[in-house]
């Protein structure tokens, strides 16, 4: 009997020393790290392994923009950094009309300009923005730009740009692509409120876009003239004291009617992001709000009339997380598109993880998702923000790009630990920012490579950070993906906090093709927000949807574009229209964009 | 019929806490699960804190039979399991077994004179903690801003030590936490509040009252626990200095055994089994 219980302790002991040892080891190996570790891998290589490679291009391409944070009280200048974090946005839209992408990107300083970079359609662009009249826009006292949004809320045919920023929303009419007109006065928009996400959809399929903004810090707060330290949330991961959110309802008259509380959408979370689809196959559009500090929201739109919040239903409002973005993709071409969501993942101290949710009953009236993100090996990219799919080497998968990045400011300094200190406190200390340690400098998941996900096919990602472009380790925020050289391929921007942006030239290896197509809606909405396009090729079927913005701060280009790999030949498109119209195309040509209006029979 | 044998509820209540005091201490760590997963929703994943459980109970049961020859009662292993599905945050289940299979095989294999030296879910969770990974983080963040549930928690949490015979330890721990963070406000220059704030958690209120009152891992004297929860403190105060977050779980874990086995070398253990009124996990 002794003898057995020696033996039982012998082997228990092994195996207690083999779990030290295998845990041990296993951390040290750090798979899926979140480190700065870039590779030597040379272009030629990446081409030769991925099929594509990113190349910086701001100074061949003109774009000198550089982004300064917004100002912030005095009183709360002990952890400026934390709240002047965002602010870095970028927007494309073809505003001339000239078939070439422009960008426009915001700033955030006191007097600081924003810039719209016209397209020349010769690889270089130039900045238009003060010209135009939509540059000079952060004059103090009208607060700080956030983001932007483009859509065309009067159907001319001309993109008119939705501004949002921290104080005083702007909307300016695009006149004939030359000049803007600022019409924000008796628009309806509020007179001040801390928006930190827009996008422009038609909720209610009337033809006139309709608005959404996200509010982050309560609208009472000027936040570079403070009466108060009061201003943070009241908890980590259950905060319902942020800013109000807004649903303007378009009036069709230029102005904008205020119906957030009669469609439902009366919560005070701390909103980062929102994109809007539908989901159920009503043609009407359900909205995603991906909220920091609390859980993300799913709002069921009932034909138009309300909306319904059934996060918790659907699956994706469980757990409290740090929600930054919302974009949609279909990553196993099964032609339904799921919700990326990102989040915070610091190793050892706060592992959220992102999160992909797929639907599990397209179709059905009442939506419902599970998280693959960790399945499809998208889940742990670090302090994320602004994120997008696209089929980088048009291989007939999308692949995903994440920004990456909090502050980046005295190397090898961590703030964490002063994090952690008030994060886990009760809500009068963690909501007064006078209790928060003094950053002095120090960084906070900082000097990080943005993550690029390589679509291996039916949604099993590689991580090609740092393999398919030169090291940056920029504070990423928002990204928007477009092809800006016309060639077939979806080139990247990424606008980066209290920095240059980072236009990323896309090169391709091999003979993938694609296909593009741009909508014009004349039944729906002119710039056929919520249409949705599925391609079926080679027994592969792939869909994606024109949106009024989607991501972090961000609007990637008008036109769907699909790669589709070595296919030569698109079997059918299918066009879902908001207004309910489907139009079919037979064996469109490929390697082409194609301009698809509304058909009206 | 029962209550009459003691003649009054007061004394009946009395008299079946004493009796089943054992009972007691699962009973409120279940109960400061419920109140956060009923105010907040806290547990990410039911499946991650059952993971944990079994391991722990499993675990327990196995070796318990293997290695010492015994049955042990099962509170102790609850316990440990129930703190490592609540303190051990990831996204995927295996820290969850892991953890809780380190911390009760260390109940068998770091011990000294027939006593286990480790708080085992502390060696657990320190250990976890401490290889920071990619996979594994600590409770850190505040579940929420009840002040009410939190003060019935402390209220009960506070009874219950008194109970077991350890509210020396819960409130020479508080007290030196206290005045050892207003000793680093300071030093630092930060706010004392910033600085008083992660008592104000949940992961505090574990560690208050069921780590470091841990009867098994505790010192025969009151005199000798109030001397090493002071320690703990005063471990703690530096680490924190040096900017760790999980200071409190590395301080008991350096601390206590050190402690245990001075006080096992100096005095025999009266007895093997684990006193009645145990909160340990």
């Amino acid at each position: 009997m002794k003898m057995s219980q020696k033996t039982a302790l012998t082997i228990t002991v092994i195996i207690f020393i083999a779990l030290l040892a295998i845990t041990f080891v296993a951390s040290r190996k750090n798979p899926g790290a979140l480190n700065n570790e870039t590779s030597d891998i040379a272009k030629e290589t990446a081409l030769q392994q991925y099929g594509f490679y990113l190349q910086p291009v701001n100074e061949e391409a003109g774009i000198t923009f550089r982004h300064i944070c917004p100002d912030v009280d005095p009183k709360v200048s002990n952890i400026k950094m934390q709240i002047a974090s965002v602010g870095a946005s970028a927007s494309v839209c073809d505003f001339d009309n000239d078939g070439w992408s422009d960008i426009y990107f915001t700033n955030s300083g006191n007097g600081s300009m924003n810039a719209l970079y016209r397209n020349l359609g010769n690889g270089k662009f130039e900045d238009v923005a003060a010209e135009t009249g939509v540059a000079n826009v952060n004059i103090k006292g009208t607060g700080a730009s956030m983001g932007a949004v483009w859509g065309d809320y009067d159907n001319d045919g001309f993109k008119d740009l939705l501004l949002y920023k921290w104080g005083k929303a702007e909307l300016f009419k695009n006149n004939g692509g030359k000049h803007f007109e600022r019409i924000t006065e008796g628009s309806g928009l509020p007179d001040w409120a801390n928006i930190n996400s827009a996008i422009w959809f038609d909720f209610n399929n009337d033809g006139l876009l309709d608005i959404f903004l996200g509010g982050y810090f309560k609208e009472i707060f000027h936040l570079d003239s403070l009466n108060t330290t009061k201003i943070m949330p009241e908890s980590f991961k259950y905060a319902n004291n942020g800013g109000r959110n807004f649903l303007l309802k378009n009036m069709g008259n230029g102005r904008f009617g205020d119906v957030t509380k009669q469609y439902g959408l009366t919560t005070n979370k701390w909103t980062l992001a929102a994109a809007a689809a539908d989901f159920n196959g009503d043609n009407f559009p359900e909205l995603y709000v991906a909220n920091d500090y609390s859980v993300d929201e799913f709002y069921l739109n009932k034909n138009g009339e309300t909306f319904e919040e059934i996060g918790t239903e659907a699956g994706v409002g469980h757990i409290p997380k740090s929600g930054m973005n919302a974009t949609f993709g279909d990553i196993n071409n099964d032609g339904n598109m799921g919700v990326y969501t990102t989040n915070i993942t610091e190793k050892g101290i706060l592992i959220q993880g992102n999160n992909y949710w797929q639907p599990k009953n397209g179709g059905t009236q009442t939506p419902s998702f599970v998280n693959l993100a960790q399945l499809s090996g998208i889940e742990n990219a670090g302090w994320s923000y602004g994120a997008q799919f696209g089929d980088l080497n048009n291989d007939g998968f999308m692949d995903l790009y994440v920004a990456n990045g909090f502050i980046s400011a005295k190397e090898n300094t961590s703030y964490w630990y002063d994090y952690s200190k008030v994060t886990g406190g009760n809500s009068n200390i963690i909501g007064d920012a006078k209790n928060w340690p003094d950053m002095e400098g120090k960084s906070q998941s900082g000097y990080k490579e943005d993550k690029i996900w390589l679509n291996n096919s039916d949604a099993m990602f590689e991580d090609v950070s740092g393999k398919v472009c030169p090291p940056v380790t920029y504070d990423g925020r928002a990204v928007a993906m477009a092809d800006l050289w016309n060639r077939g391929v979806l080139d990247i921007i990424v606008a980066n906090q209290n920095n240059i942006p980072t236009i990323y030239k896309n090169t391709l290896a091999g003979n993938h093709h694609w296909v593009a197509f741009d909508l014009q809606g004349t039944v729906s909405n002119a710039d056929a927000v919520g249409a949705r396009v599925q391609i079926e090729w080679e027994g592969k079927k792939q869909v994606q949807v024109v949106t009024g913005g989607m991501g972090f701060a961000s609007q990637n280009q008008h036109r769907l574009h699909f790669g589709l790999g070595a296919g030569n030949q698109i079997d059918q498109v299918t066009i879902y229209w908001p207004s309910g119209r489907v139009d079919k195309i037979q064996t469109p040509t490929i390697d082409k964009l194609h301009i698809i209006k509304e058909s009206q029979h | 019929m029962q209550q009459q044998e003691y003649g009054s509820p007061r004394n009946f209540i009395s008299e079946w806490t004493r009796k089943n005091f054992q009972y007691i201490p699962p009973a409120f760590i279940t109960l400061i699960l419920l109140t956060g997963q009923v105010t907040f929703g806290i547990l990410d994943s039911y499946v991650n804190l059952i993971v944990a459980i079994v391991t722990s109970v499993v675990g327990e049961v196995v070796l318990a039979r293997l290695v010492l020859g015994t049955r042990k009662n099962l509170a102790s292993a609850y316990i440990t399991g129930i703190s490592v599905g609540i303190l051990i945050r990831s996204n995927v289940i295996w820290p969850y077994f892991v953890t809780a299979l380190l911390s009760i095989m260390s109940k068998y294999v770091l011990r000294y004179k027939g006593r286990h030296l480790w708080n085992p879910s502390n060696f657990g969770v320190s250990w976890m903690l401490a290889l920071s990974t990619m996979n594994v983080a600590g409770l850190s963040m505040q579940w929420g801003s009840n002040l009410a549930a939190m003060s019935v928690i402390w209220i009960l949490g506070l009874i219950i030590v008194n109970r077991a015979k350890r509210l020396h330890v819960t409130v020479t721990y508080v007290a030196s936490f206290v005045i050892l963070a207003y000793i680093r406000c300071l030093i630092t220059g930060d706010a004392f509040l910033a600085e008083l704030s992660p008592l104000t958690g949940p992961m505090y209120q574990l560690f208050i009252f069921f780590m470091i009152t841990d009867p098994p891992t505790s010192v025969s004297t009151k005199k000798g626990r109030i001397i090493v929860v002071i320690l703990v403190a005063v471990v703690e105060f530096v680490l924190r200095l040096n900017h760790s977050i999980y200071a409190p779980f590395y301080a008991l874990c350096m601390v206590g055994p050190v402690a245990k086995f001075i006080d096992l070398k100096m005095n025999s253990p009266k007895e093997q089994l684990k006193p009645a009124g145990a909160m340990g996990s």
